[in-house]
């Protein structure tokens, strides 16, 4: 028998306040208009690009406890998470705020797992204000992950571009704001793919099993949706995940889509689209919370998937396992 | 056994699900950006050879690749060569131009690291394993040069 991995909100906490900074050339794609903040340059007036990505944590948070209209010292707790190793951009932007502090790694799934640790956590009345976080920065994973900035190779196809973005939001209780219904936590699923060019395809069979048990647990189907979206699966990785929840007799119809295949234009030429925590966070905390606010969405699913792996592991020949969280977001049109 | 059979499965369909590269265009713009490269080094020789005709022609080669690590090397700092090679692929890493290409940019991403630790070690994360295949290839050359 399949376990329950879905968890129902009593208390439905409500996301009272978002924000979403992103870089130049992120600004220039689809969701350009949405986002709170541009930045004029990757480097964000920093010596580097690492001690960059923790700014935007910061200024991400900072933006989303103004934009929620509470003062710093009503937060309780602080989750965040990014790519770097020991998830550096975070725990270091913690470092100048006065909040307890909880770090998560889901890769690029971060956002909706720290959205369902603090849902949990304020639906349980445990926590008045949590803030969630997370971010991701092409230069830093870049380095990280994959080659020099300035090498002159060739990218396959199947590669995407890390988005440079970080997104925070805050918690309540209650407040106005759409409210987070259900949580679905992810089990790490590998289908044995190791080609790290190709994380659609790796993450897409996560995307699929989170996604077959958030139907089963919470009884819904994907026409309950407005909108279904997953984090970075890419082009390929969303037409992957398509035909995977074929097979299983789940039709994604038109609602569904990816955030990273919607981020960039096609003139951008980031071959399967964006990815990175910030893929997701980003997308999240300025598009689809404004459309959820001004209740051209009812429900959203939002599913972000993230690819667990390390360069050491790939190297000594594993596979890439992926996982995938979900959570339910209902919008309540702001008039009261 | 069934997660193998399925990872299998998965696999194959996946490879199929690829879009491919079209090889002949890239293959043209490698053949032709490899080409004007290696025109450039030898107009760069033939220079030399006019400004000092007493000099030895190995000598004057020596100074020719000297010129074209300096130009990739000049061209990756400010931010040129990853463009042409992002354009012509094998073109523009196969001469000495992108070898240069290989040293300068992990050594200018590392920099913030520290002189010691972070670009010296790092310089040759990409080049390293050229070098030690190229030593051990003339190693085995000269071996059955040797006996030969």
């Amino acid at each position: 028998m399949a376990k329950n991995q879905t968890v129902k909100f009593k208390n439905k906490p409500v996301i009272i306040g978002s924000y979403s900074i992103v870089g130049p050339k992120e600004g220039e794609g689809n969701f350009g208009e949405f986002f709170d903040y541009v930045m004029k340059s990757d480097s964000f007036g920093e010596k580097t690009y690492e001690k960059a990505e923790r700014k935007m944590i910061q200024h991400a948070v900072v933006g989303a406890i103004e934009k929620a209209k509470i003062k710093p010292s009503d937060v309780d707790l602080f989750l965040s998470g990014d790519l770097l190793n020991q998830i550096i951009s975070s725990s270091y932007a913690a470092r100048d705020f006065n909040f307890a502090y909880l770090g998560l790694f889901g890769a690029c799934s971060t956002m909706a797992e720290s959205l369902a640790v603090g849902a949990s956590l304020v639906d349980g009345k445990l926590f008045d204000h949590v803030v969630c976080s997370t971010s991701s920065h092409f230069s830093t994973a870049e380095r990280q992950f994959r080659f020099p900035l300035e090498l002159g190779n060739q990218r396959p196809p199947t590669s995407q571009w890390t988005v440079t973005g970080a997104g925070a939001c805050v918690l309540a209780p209650k407040g106005k704001g759409p409210r987070i219904t259900m949580a679905t936590f992810g089990r790490v699923v590998d289908y044995g793919i190791n080609d790290v060019n190709d994380m659609g395809a790796a993450m897409a069979p996560a995307a699929m099993d989170t996604l077959l048990a958030h139907f089963r647990d919470s009884n819904t189907t994907p026409d309950d949706y407005d909108l279904i979206v997953t984090g970075d699966l890419g082009k390929l990785g969303s037409e992957i995940l398509i035909d995977l929840m074929e097979d299983q007799g789940i039709k994604l119809g038109l609602n569904y889509n990816d955030c990273g295949q919607m981020y960039f234009t096609r003139k951008q030429a980031t071959l399967s689209g964006g990815s990175g925590c910030g893929c997701s966070a980003t997308v999240f905390n300025s598009f689809i919370m404004k459309k959820l606010r001004d209740g051209s969405y009812k429900r959203v699913l939002f599913a972000p998937t993230g690819a667990l792996l390390s360069t050491t592991a790939t190297q000594q020949g594993d596979t890439i396992p992926g996982i995938c969280h979900a959570i339910v977001v209902e919008g309540v049109k702001e008039e009261d | 056994m069934d997660d193998k059979k399925r990872n299998e499965a998965y696999n194959n369909y996946v490879k199929a699900k690829i879009p491919k590269t079209r090889p002949w265009p890239s293959l043209f713009n490698s053949f032709w950006i490899g080409g004007v490269i290696c025109c450039l080094g030898q107009g760069i020789n033939d220079l030399i050879m006019l400004a000092f005709p007493n000099m030895a022609e190995q000598t004057a080669w020596t100074y020719t690749l000297v010129a074209l690590i300096f130009l990739a090397s000049f061209l990756t700092g400010i931010g040129v060569y990853d463009r042409i090679g992002k354009f012509a692929g094998g073109g523009s890493i196969v001469p000495i131009t992108g070898f240069s290409n290989s040293i300068t940019s992990p050594a200018l991403e590392f920099k913030n690291e520290g002189i010691i630790y972070g670009m010296c070690v790092k310089m040759f994360t990409i080049a390293g394993p050229v070098i030690v295949i190229g030593i051990i290839a003339s190693i085995l050359v000269g071996l059955v040069y040797l006996f030969i």
